[in-house]
């Protein structure tokens, strides 16, 4: 199953963003109660690191073109998610808050549709201490 | 798989000595750090955990419940201390490979019953140039 010849390659984008958490079902004052100061409006500068893994083309010698892959990642991601409210100006949020946990997930899916097999994982850095990584089938396997 | 990770630090002073060897062979085998005075590091760790997003919070543990918990079990335990004196560390030297080994072992038992979170990985960092790890690649 493991091809010796497979490479990984990571490449990193950063977007700011704003968000806050909340769940549709709660009130204004419940949902401060459930998520703390993380319930007001606020932002974080995130790091994507995505992780593309695959045999290396023989003519060129390359799992993907870099280039390609960052017109992927401006389109998918930077396009959707940078200088914008998640909540706001996204859908993916509406039901789910935007924990890193559901954001890292949103994007493993929108990277997943866009990239297919060559997809291997994402990590995504809210700060320095803080990051989550989904590889694979992303929250259906754990 | 989904996992996430977060990042504390601690301060802490240790001696790599076992009574298992004779003075000779302790400085042999861990060179300065058997240094009998001691000496410490500001250790960096790295606590990883998986399992399935918890419907009302949307995340594997909220970060606020799992910081309680390491401040708790490891921080307040082994920030500012000897771990020579800790009982964790009376049978076993503390190398960082055993502190990492420990440190997973406290937070798996505390998570059970907790949580539905489980503890994936452990990576302690001893200095800017090392780093141990103990557990599952995400």
């Amino acid at each position: 199953m493991s091809d010796d010849r497979r490479v990984r390659l990571t490449r990193a984008i950063d977007f700011c963003s704003s968000l806050r958490y909340r769940l549709p079902g709660l009130s204004e004052a419940e949902n401060r109660v459930r998520f703390g100061p993380a319930a007001r409006q606020h932002g974080h500068n995130y790091r994507l690191e995505v992780i593309v893994e695959g045999i290396p083309d023989p003519a060129t010698g390359m799992v993907i073109d870099l280039k390609d892959l960052k017109q992927v990642l401006e389109r998918e991601i930077v396009a959707r998610f940078d200088h914008r409210d998640l909540n706001r100006d996204t859908s993916w949020f509406e039901k789910n808050p935007p924990t890193p946990e559901h954001v890292a997930l949103v994007i493993h899916g929108l990277l997943r549709e866009a990239l297919g097999e060559l997809l291997y994982g994402v990590r995504l850095r809210q700060d320095d201490d803080l990051w989550v990584e989904v590889t694979g089938n992303g929250a259906d396997e754990s | 798989m989904i996992s996430v990770t977060r990042r504390y630090r601690f301060p802490a002073a240790h001696i790599l000595r076992s009574d298992r060897f004779s003075a000779a062979e302790n400085e042999r085998i861990y060179g300065k750090c058997a240094n009998p005075g001691g000496h410490g590091h500001d250790y960096g760790l790295e606590v990883t955990l998986t399992g399935p997003l918890e419907p009302d919070t949307g995340a594997i543990l909220p970060v606020a419940q799992l910081d309680a918990l390491v401040r708790e079990r490891i921080l307040d335990r082994l920030g500012h201390r000897l771990l020579n004196e800790d009982p964790w560390f009376q049978q076993e030297v503390p190398t960082a490979e055993n502190i990492a080994l420990a440190v997973r072992r406290e937070l798996s038992e505390v998570l059970v019953g907790h949580s539905t979170a489980r503890v994936l990985r452990v990576r302690l960092h001893e200095t800017r140039r090392n780093a141990f790890e103990c557990g599952r690649e995400t």
